[in-house]
């Protein structure tokens, strides 16, 4: 990648949940640096603090020790400059579907008739046009996390971090929707990155992806993806030469490091 | 073509019928459940009325229906009972809005400051606990005998659980609803209202609806201890002259009117609560 650019550098960072019974180590001196425009995928077995480390980043949580940067400037809180996507659309039940997207731009005092027009354009080119004034509870699955994604895409973000977006949907409407999610950010030169479980997904929509380990949470390997399959759009990327290979090792690093859900 | 069209129609038609006989079947059900309640209720006050004529029951006592409406008329026409609905209705209404608005107001403080809640816990428990009517001397003494001692009491037993019903579902709404408005760097009073009061309404509402049969409770209790007017005072009246008429027409007529308060509730709660799943 020439002339890339450190939008997100993460230096030394250690998390210590403590509780009235211990205090546990999650995360222990990870470093990480994603580029301007890149996309990165972290996989790795549960409790190996990839949400944890999300909400670092995102500003929602403070480390214990370390420091992030964003733009070379450290984060102190939550900031428009970083959107989020949580595992479910969680969109308020009692605000129509607008009400709902525009929300974040209510919270950074950013509503005005210009971004308001915007974001009914962006309901519209996710072939969300007509279901303005409808509520959550009428929009299937599918769409409810395509109007969270809206929401989070409204307040103009550079920076996208993705907490298993698609987990709770079928199969054939993750399909559509990662390629959907993948060609947005990629058409805006967003910076991503998704925590999943799923590792054909993080290989298919992602240009590295990062294997953690457990108790406590570090990096365990970095796969970067070859050309072909970053340029293909997820669903394609799946067939392409390369990727079983690519699955397997996947699978073999993340099988050492504990994954799978045994030993709790 | 002409085949296909005819199999459509044919189904739509068998669709229609369907859809049809199961409106029918629950318009059925309805008027049959609403027949037995109406002829329980004929029943039960022809039954009444045939016990105190033929002297089964004591007439002193219990009275009958038709001596019971007969007085309700009577006080309808002489003009003397609105006096005493309007007064009673007015604490009532005065004492139920109060309370819910103070209880919920009390739960946002608790919601605020977490160590206040925590502080305030065993306190609220106790509280919560205690027949507060009890405390309906000291507020005749404290604001003298008439409508702010009724209203006090009636506070005094709405207050508490409306603040701790509401202060609940506060803490039960979902975190990940806070997380959307924290990661776009909302602070907590806006967490505040663009979630968790929201979040609770059906809660609040649902507590209106409480509060309506407590604030009953209280401004009778109220009434039987002090007033010079209102339904509690004319069972208070009735009981003293021995009017047992008296005694059973007032609860007839409070019985109307706490329904009438409570649909009411239901009404608004329908009107807020619309377009929620």
């Amino acid at each position: 990648m020439p002339e890339s650019e450190t939008v997100i550098r993460l230096e030394g960072i250690s998390q210590v949940y403590v509780s009235e019974r211990e205090a546990s180590l999650v995360i222990e001196n990870l470093n990480l640096q994603v580029e301007q425009g890149e996309f990165v995928s972290l996989v790795g077995p549960s409790g190996c603090g990839k949400t944890t480390l999300l909400s670092i980043i995102a500003g929602l949580l403070t480390p214990t020790a370390g420091e992030v940067k964003v733009k070379g400037k450290r984060i102190e809180g939550p900031s428009a400059q970083i959107g989020y996507m949580l595992q479910q659309d969680y969109l308020f039940p009692w605000r129509t579907i607008l009400d709902n997207v525009l929300i974040g731009l209510e919270l950074t005092g950013s509503l005005n008739e210009e971004s308001r027009g915007r974001t009914r354009e962006l309901l519209a080119g996710m072939g969300l046009a007509g279901t303005e004034a409808q509520y959550p509870s009428e929009l299937s699955g599918g769409m409810r996390q395509r109007v969270a994604l809206v929401r989070t895409l409204a307040t103009d973000p550079g920076i996208l971090l993705l907490d298993e977006p698609f987990s709770a949907l079928d199969y054939q409407t993750k399909l559509q929707l990662e390629d959907l999610v993948s060609d947005t950010l990629k058409k805006s030169g967003k910076t991503s990155v998704l925590v999943t479980h799923d590792l054909s997904e993080a290989i298919a929509v992602s240009d590295r992806v990062i294997v953690l380990d457990r108790n406590p949470g570090r990096i365990r390997k970095e796969f970067i993806i070859p050309e072909d399959l970053r340029n293909a759009q997820p669903f394609h990327a799946r067939e392409q030469p390369g990727f079983n290979e690519l699955f397997q090792a996947l699978w073999s690093e993340l099988d050492q490091s504990g994954g799978g859900e045994k030993n709790g | 073509m002409n085949q296909t069209n005819q199999k459509q129609e044919m189904r739509d038609d068998w669709m229609r019928q369907l859809h049809q006989s199961h409106i029918q079947q629950v318009a059925k059900w309805r008027h049959k459940v609403l027949a037995v309640q109406l002829s329980m209720l004929v029943f039960m006050f022809l039954l009444w009325e045939l016990a105190g004529r033929l002297r089964w029951i004591d007439v002193l006592l219990f009275s009958y229906p038709s001596k019971i409406f007969n007085q309700i008329w009577k006080d309808i026409v002489s003009g003397e009972l609105w006096a005493h609905v309007g007064v009673t209705v007015g604490e009532t209404a005065v004492g139920f809005l109060l309370g819910t608005l103070v209880g919920t107001l009390l739960a946002v403080l608790i919601w605020w400051s977490p160590f206040l809640s925590k502080v305030l816990d065993p306190y609220m428990v106790v509280f919560n606990s205690m027949p507060k009517v009890a405390l309906g001397p000291i507020f005749i003494v404290m604001f003298g005998a008439g409508f702010t001692a009724i209203v006090m009491t009636t506070l005094s037993i709405t207050v508490i659980i409306t603040t701790l019903v509401v202060y609940n579902s506060f803490n039960e709404v979902d975190q990940n609803y806070i997380k959307v408005i924290r990661t776009f760097g909302g602070d907590r009073s806006e967490i505040f209202s663009k979630v968790v009061l929201p979040a609770s309404f059906p809660a609040i509402v649902s507590t209106l609806k409480v509060n309506v049969g407590m604030a009953w409770v209280g401004v009778i209790v109220g009434e039987f201890l002090v007033a010079k007017q209102g339904l509690g005072y004319l069972i208070i009246y009735g009981f003293q002259v021995f009017n047992f008429t008296l005694v059973l027409s007032s609860l007839l007529i409070i019985a109307a009117v706490a329904t009438a308060m409570y649909q009411l509730v239901v009404y608004v709660e329908r009107k807020l609560l619309a377009g929620r799943r």
